[in-house]
């Protein structure tokens, strides 16, 4: 389980998380929605870790991220994280990509490891690419190549940081199919995401971000419905419908 | 009245006045190379960039050559060269042909560098303008590509003044060589290190940074 | 022109001349690892948060590129008398060429750094690498990447610098010429072969580093 609580985040003068206070559930699927700037990605960036906090707490089945004590290189072994820049590795091949880090973090033999990798490559759809380098690649095919990435260190969690943003409109599709297929899987994440029809079909719960709070958390029928409870979430998706 | 205060025990003041007349005779020629050097390096780089390809096979290899070669053995060569063939010159002469050439030979480089720098939409812009050829050279391409490699043509610039000591070796009296015929006279070779040391970096240092200087500007 | 040229004793000393040229890359190669180990090391001092490597890998990086390398040689080999240093040939001018390309190479290292846009940092980050896995398998390899073309080039340059090894008294390819011309007084015929072996040895350079090149980083850009 992931536990937010009360957690606060700002970089210098600007306060980019205004106390949010989340928790997700095993095998649950959360979307967060909201308009640039409102502080959604930071959360995520939060949750693995990789920014500091200010205030409050994030909790990863019971242990603090931004404790002092905690192996933050482990903790993040269970919570895989997506970016909206794919981040492939440029000198690494599709497999070696995928294969290095259970071959160098969870030090898998190279043979164990790449059979991790092509595991996760064909789940992904990308069977035939293994020893293709990432320029050979199309965003798409980049991006599914970091969700297999991530999936090789077999994490609980996974964050996705809008992954579809940067991707030609063609693209977008087999992405997001990719993240269908997890959450059928069962596989607990929290997508930050401007695909509103993605959020509706997949999403258990659906949190709409306003300048650095949570103004509203619900089913996607709540949110999308014709009667969320908050009238800027039904500003915010006027505009973007 | 010979002796420059206590630092500089051995030194007097002529000597001083002596290296001093070679730090003048260092920038005379490094001046005069980067100038010939440029001139024509911007007419060579212009071949390479706009030449068929014959021109830039030919011209690049030619260049190639003054830029595998250790410039020391240019000038050894160049001097002999000129000495069996009948026509000796002083070491001004053949120090500042040598120098001329190479630094002609990395000029070339970044001259390509700066006219392929230039978009050809851009030009094309210039020609559809009515623009001639040489219009556009002048109006388009050598504003524009001299942004963007002026920083590079310093760079060239200094490391011909700092090559420059290299003359020595063919027996110009710049101011690597006094320092040498000093050091040998005073055997105070630190101190005469240090201040020839100093010159150059005095040189140097403030036109490298102002070259950093003009390329963040422009950058931005 | 009536001067005869004279090939034959040229001819007779090319073994000899070979044989300096080995000493001559004996010298590059020393220099460029000094250089190369140290210019890293010279990156990170001019990125760290701290005053004093910070100041020292600067003034370091300054000097070497603001002032001749021949003045760098003959500091090292007479310069440093004043403290009871006596260097050797060799050794004074591997020191001089390691400093200078220590100089040339914490800038290209910086430049290569720097091309390396921080996501990397933070996509290896979560996937659980330690700060030394993500430079080692991460960077590391991109940075070496960039800065192989640079690093070829700055190579052969210190291979034709190390021709000044002659002014202070080494005997590599050059000082040999030198030697064999002073005995001979064959100038133009000794330093033209020479000017040919250096030539050869760029080229020769050049290619096997494109070779390499091609095979390191075949498939990637």
């Amino acid at each position: 389980m992931i536990e937010v609580k009360q957690l606060h985040k700002k970089y210098g003068e600007l306060h980019v998380l205004k106390g949010i206070d989340l928790s997700v559930k095993k095998g649950e699927v959360v979307c967060v929605i909201g308009a640039s700037g409102s502080g959604k990605s930071t959360l995520l960036y939060c949750i693995n870790g990789l920014e500091t906090i200010q205030k409050g707490e994030v909790l990863i089945d019971g242990i603090s991220v931004h404790d002092k004590n905690t192996d933050l290189n482990k903790l993040r072994q269970n919570v895989g994280m997506v970016f909206q820049q794919w981040n492939s590795f440029p000198h690494l091949t599709a497999l070696e990509n995928v294969a290095l880090s259970p071959r160098v973090v969870k030090k898998m033999s190279k043979i164990e490891a790449q059979e991790i990798a092509k595991k996760q490559l064909i789940h992904v759809g990308l069977e035939d690419k293994l020893n293709v380098y990432p320029s050979a690649l199309s965003g798409g095919q980049q991006q599914r190549l970091a969700i297999a990435r991530a999936l090789a260190m077999e994490p609980s969690y996974m964050l996705f940081d809008e992954v579809t943003s940067a991707l030609d409109p063609e693209l977008v599709g087999e992405v997001l199919d990719t993240l269908r297929l997890l959450a059928k899987d069962g596989m607990t994440m929290i997508c930050v995401t401007h695909e509103m029809s993605f959020a509706r079909d997949v999403a258990d719960r659906v949190a709409y971000f306003h300048e650095g709070l949570m103004e509203e958390i619900g089913p996607p029928e709540q949110i999308f419905g014709d009667n969320p409870k908050s009238e800027k979430t039904k500003k915010f998706l006027a505009n973007v419908k | 009245m010979n002796s420059a205060g206590s630092a500089f025990t051995n030194l007097s003041w002529v000597d001083l006045i002596f290296l001093g007349e070679a730090a003048i005779r260092t920038l005379q020629i490094s001046i005069v190379s980067i100038f010939f050097g440029t001139v024509i390096g911007i007419i060579l780089g212009w071949m390479l960039a706009a030449g068929n390809v014959f021109v830039r096979i030919a011209v690049s290899s030619i260049l190639d050559v003054f830029r595998s070669v250790p410039l020391i053995i240019q000038l050894i060569l160049f001097d002999s060269f000129v000495s069996i063939a009948g026509y000796p010159m002083p070491a001004f002469w053949s120090g500042t042909i040598v120098l001329s050439v190479y630094c002609a030979a990395l000029v070339a480089m970044v001259a390509r560098a700066g006219i392929e720098a230039v978009s050809p939409n851009l030009r094309r812009a210039a020609r559809s303008l009515g623009m001639g050829y040489w219009q556009d050279l002048r109006y388009i391409v050598w504003p524009v590509g001299l942004r963007a490699v002026f920083p590079s043509w310093i760079g060239v610039a200094l490391s011909v003044l700092k090559d420059s000591a290299l003359v020595s070796a063919i027996g110009y009296l710049e101011l690597m060589r006094a320092s040498q015929i000093l050091t040998t006279k005073t055997q105070e070779s630190f101190k005469i290190m240090l201040l020839i040391g100093l010159f150059y970096f005095l040189m140097s240092y403030p036109i490298s940074k102002a070259g950093e200087f003009v390329e963040k500007k422009w950058q931005s | 022109m009536d001067y005869q040229f004279l090939w034959p004793p040229v001819i007779k000393a090319l073994p000899k001349l070979l044989d300096a040229a080995l000493l001559t890359m004996q010298v590059s190669v020393i220099s460029m690892i000094f250089g190369l180990s140290i210019g890293l090391l010279l990156s990170f001092g001019r990125r760290s948060k701290y005053f004093i490597p910070r100041t020292l890998s600067s003034i370091w990086v300054e000097i070497a590129r603001n002032t001749p390398v021949l003045f760098q040689i003959f500091f090292c080999y007479w310069g440093l008398g004043e403290f009871g240093i006596f260097l050797s040939s060799f050794v004074a001018v591997v020191t001089a060429l390691s400093f200078n390309t220590a100089g040339y190479m914490a800038e290209t290292f910086r430049g290569g750094f720097n091309a390396i846009p921080d996501t990397q940092l933070n996509a290896a980050r979560s996937l659980g690498m330690s700060f030394f896995q993500t430079q080692r398998y991460i960077i590391v390899p991109q940075v070496l990447r960039v800065i192989y073309y640079p690093m070829t080039n700055q190579f052969i340059w210190v291979i034709l610098m190390s021709s000044l090894g002659m002014l202070a008294g080494l005997r590599e390819l050059t000082g040999e010429t030198q030697y064999f011309n002073s005995r001979t007084f064959r100038t133009f015929e000794f330093f033209a072969a020479t000017a040919v072996i250096y030539y050869i040895i760029a080229k020769l350079v050049m290619l096997g580093a494109r070779l390499l090149g091609w095979r390191l980083f075949r498939g990637q850009s």
